[in-house]
């Protein structure tokens, strides 16, 4: 396989890197600029508090992920496993783990600073109760404030559990943020900044729901993690997210009336022939890679459920300056993650048939059991439901050793030529695809 | 009375009727009564007693049943557990179950009550939401929630009010029911030999496929039994075994430790009937309550459980001193995550304490247990020469 080279890049795409680079070099430099630094996580992350505060977040899920697409991870999973830790669990806690056996070095070369506050938020996922518990053992004698996010097990969100989550806020985890931080809760603050949240929702969900034209100008799985959502989760609330949002928003319409494809790494996708609905998360070791055995076949996703973990935003939440910690609450309890099956089928079944795919395809992540058990239930009901060819792969986040090149692409082009078949024949008889 | 080979002969055919037919006998005996399957760990089943429910733990097909339709549901790197559950369900063993509740351990039971849901098995499928918060007033409230969604999930089917006088009475059978339990343990810790953890295991997992009252009655002849001298003392050390609290292990594997040469003294095998530590407040004006304040308060330990501010490992060390045992064996499910998660630190505490252990991970119908005798035999043997 050739080397790969250099990725072609838009100005949005240069605008991220930046913002990225300045945000992990702060917080290189946080206990010197005398920042506050707080550990959580993205599914259900509450950044617009932290940032009220004044505080740098880090994402252990993030550096996991940058250590893997930067072919570290396999190391640090090892020395995971030397310690005593299972081949058989999440593989981003066992390289979060081994980055810090390692000096903590992040994504940039830079040391990441140690905790002030470890926020476990868990949303969607026990793991990180888990990971959390290891965490707190790692840094002793760091605060750890624990917000309790309900699941959605009716389908809905109750008041109760907003009023349970609000006064998890109120009594745990605020005081705590104030006592690290030094500075009083400041409730206009954390309005004006979910002012800018709802302002970059708007834009967000405007640019993956372009992907409902045809053809598609964005890739709404690949380049949804790779540039459309990632800004997210760190600059929430800020007014560098809006002018993020804002340009990549105006590059999506320019595509859109040039009638242009999405954007890979190789240049613009020319022919899209099939269009797909995805479900579980990527694999970040094989990342290019990945995504090429796709682009090079014209496959374009065009919805995703693995860019909802930072929330379902196409469904119509938006953090609401007039209730911010109620906000917060719905937020954290709305993730795609968070959903129950039924809920989950029906957003993959919505996607399915509002972007007119033409398949859907699971990814199955070795590491996530919240995302892989039931997805086999899941394919049945969509194949049930929308009568489109389904389609199933396995690899796993971050630990190459799962990462089967040859397997992957075999299955994908199996796959692809039954989408080809379907093409024919519901041509041959009159129908339109999708 | 039984005699006791009767009684250990019922409680083993009992903890392996995957058709829970004395449980649907004792229903089909009147019409307002149901049946609620419960996953481990741990429900408040006293709530389900008092709105004329009965309680059935469903821990896994175990190796009784062969699995087939089960395997199509999940993929290979996902516990046995669930797959067996759904083989269950597909089969029909759990058809005139009115609901089901699937306790919030992890990921895995969590998504099962989806499917559940989207297969429409049974009346109601509540995915059983313990507050990880522990402040009486923010997570014992939240707690309260549950489980009166739970009791509304039981009227819409029977009608039956659960009054306070009612889940007094509960609380009152199942105090005595986990009393019974540990003065089962207390024997066990000095005489061990008197019953094996095998016959222990049989014992306490019939009573969770049949009601209270008649589970006590069986508890109480077997502490009236046990309390007289029964087998022999062998040259045996002490475990604890920890690691099996949902998935559970074959018998064999519980045989082959014993075999090997190890007392099981204490263990997480039916960790949910004995969930809560001490009585609960059987005489209360708000039972409800007294279930929260119960489980915020009394609650044990397990990996499926958050812990910070209360470590699991520094408990396990506890649990190992005070049942004076010798040594540890982390015994879990391949690929449960909560378990295998804690291991490390579980371990290090164990060290830190001079407790010698060893692991292995199993499936529920695992059939070699070659390696893991010879395991435990190693253990046992380096123990009493080095002791
Ligand atoms: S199990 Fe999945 S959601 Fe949970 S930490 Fe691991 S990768 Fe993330
Ligand atoms: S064995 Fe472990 S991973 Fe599997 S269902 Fe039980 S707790 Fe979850």
């Amino acid at each position: 396989m050739a080397a790969p080279t250099e990725a072609i890049k838009e100005k949005s795409m240069i605008l991220q890197k930046d913002m990225l680079a300045k945000q992990f070099h702060d917080l290189s430099k946080a206990k010197e600029l005398g920042k506050k630094v707080v550990y959580t996580f993205v599914p259900g992350n509450i950044t617009e508090l932290i940032l009220s505060f004044d505080m740098l977040p880090v994402y252990p899920e993030i550096n996991a992920l940058q250590s893997g697409m930067r072919k570290k991870s396999a190391s640090f999973i090892k020395d995971a496993e030397k310690i005593g830790f299972s081949e058989d669990v999440c593989t981003y806690v066992k390289c979060d783990i081994g980055m810090m056996l390692n000096g903590n070095i992040g994504p940039t070369g830079e040391k990441l600073p140690s905790p002030d506050l470890l926020l476990l938020s868990y949303t969607g996922c026990f793991t990180f109760l888990k990971w959390f518990e290891n965490l707190e053992r790692l840094y002793p004698g760091v605060p750890v404030a624990m917000l309790h996010t309900p699941y959605q097990e009716d389908g809905q969100i109750t008041k109760d559990q907003i009023d349970y989550m609000v006064k998890q806020l109120k009594e745990d985890v605020i005081p705590k943020m104030e006592k690290v931080s030094g500075k009083k809760y400041d409730p206009a603050r954390l309005s004006e900044m979910m002012k800018n949240s709802a302002k970059a929702e708007d834009l967000l969900v405007k640019v993956l729901e372009s992907a409902k034209n045809v053809p598609t100008p964005i890739d709404a799985y690949f380049a949804g993690v790779y540039y459309i959502g990632p800004i997210f989760t760190a600059f929430r609330g800020t007014t560098a997210a809006v002018e993020y949002y804002t340009e990549l928003w105006n590059e999506v319409q320019e595509r859109m009336r040039l009638g242009l494809g999405p954007v890979t790494p190789e240049g613009e996708i020319k022919e899209q022939k099939f269009r797909l609905v995805m479900e579980g998360p990527p694999n970040w070791t094989n990342f290019r890679e990945f995504w090429k055995i796709f682009y090079d076949m014209g496959a374009v996703i065009v919805a995703s459920s693995y860019t909802k973990v930072g929330g379902v935003y196409d469904l119509g939440f938006r953090h609401d300056p007039t209730e911010p910690l109620e906000s917060l609450a719905k937020y954290c309890m709305g993730c795609y993650t968070n959903m129950n099956l039924p809920q989950r089928v029906g957003l993959i079944e919505k996607y399915v048939k509002e972007y007119k795919a033409d398949g859907f395809l699971i990814n199955s992540i070795k590491s996530c059991n919240s995302f892989s058990a039931g997805q086999l239930m899941i394919m049945r009901e969509i194949e049930q439901r929308c009568g489109v060819p389904v389609g199933f792969i396995e690899s796993d986040l971050v630990d190459p050793r799962y990462f089967s090149y040859a397997n992957i692409k075999n299955r994908l082009e199996s796959y692809f030529q039954m989408l080809e078949q379907r093409k024919i024949i519901l041509k041959r008889d009159g129908i339109e695809a999708g | 009375m039984k005699s006791f080979d009767t009684i250990l002969k019922e409680c083993e055919a009992l903890s392996f009727d995957l058709n829970f037919t004395h449980a649907k006998k004792w229903k089909a005996e009147k019409s307002d009564r149901i049946l609620v399957g419960y996953l481990p760990i741990y429900v408040p089943r006293e709530i389900i007693h008092a709105a004329n429910g009965l309680p059935v733990g469903i821990m896994g097909s175990g190796d009784r049943k062969q699995i087939i339709k089960g395997d199509a549901y999940y993929q290979s790197y996902i516990c046995h557990f669930p797959r067996g559950i759904i083989e269950l369900a597909l089969d029909k063993n759990l058809d005139n179950f009115d609901g089901f509740m699937f306790p919030a351990i992890c990921d895995c039971v969590r998504n099962l009550s989806g499917m559940f849901k989207l297969s429409q098995k049974g009346k109601f499928q509540r995915y059983f939401d313990y507050p990880q918060n522990f402040e009486p007033q923010t997570g014992g409230v939240f707690y309260i929630q549950e489980m009166e969604k739970v009791m509304e999930d039981m009227y819409a089917i029977n009608k039956i009010k659960v009054t306070d006088e009612k889940l007094n009475k509960a609380i009152k059978l199942y105090n005595k029911n986990r009393k019974l339990i540990e003065a089962i343990y207390a024997i066990r810790q000095q005489y061990p030999w008197r019953l094996s953890a095998v016959e222990t295991y049989h014992i306490l997992r019939a009573g969770i496929v049949i009601p209270v009252e008649e589970h006590n009655e069986i508890l109480s002849q077997v502490v009236e039994y046990i309390s007289n001298e029964r087998g022999e003392p062998m040259d045996n050390i002490r475990v604890v075994v920890s690691g099996s609290f949902c998935e559970q292990p074959p018998v064999g594997l519980i045989k082959s430790i014993e075999m090997a040469g190890c007392y099981i003294v204490d263990d997480d095998f039916m960790l949910g009937s004995r969930w809560i530590q001490g009585d609960i407040n059987e005489n209360s004006n708000s039972p409800l309550s007294a279930l929260s304040s119960a489980y915020i308060n009394q609650s044990t330990f397990s990996s499926a459980y958050y812990d910070v501010g209360n470590p699991k490992g520094k408990r396990l060390v506890d649990l190992a001193q005070k049942r004076n045992a010798d040594g540890v064996i982390f015994s879990a499910a391949s690929f449960c995550d909560p378990a295998l998660l804690d291991r490390p630190e579980m371990q290090k505490e164990c060290d830190a304490a001079g407790i010698p252990h060893i692991n292995f991970q199993f499936h529920e119908n695992t059939g070699q247990f070659k390696v893991i005798k010879e395991q435990a035999g190693t253990f046992s043997d380096s123990i009493k020469l080095w002791a």
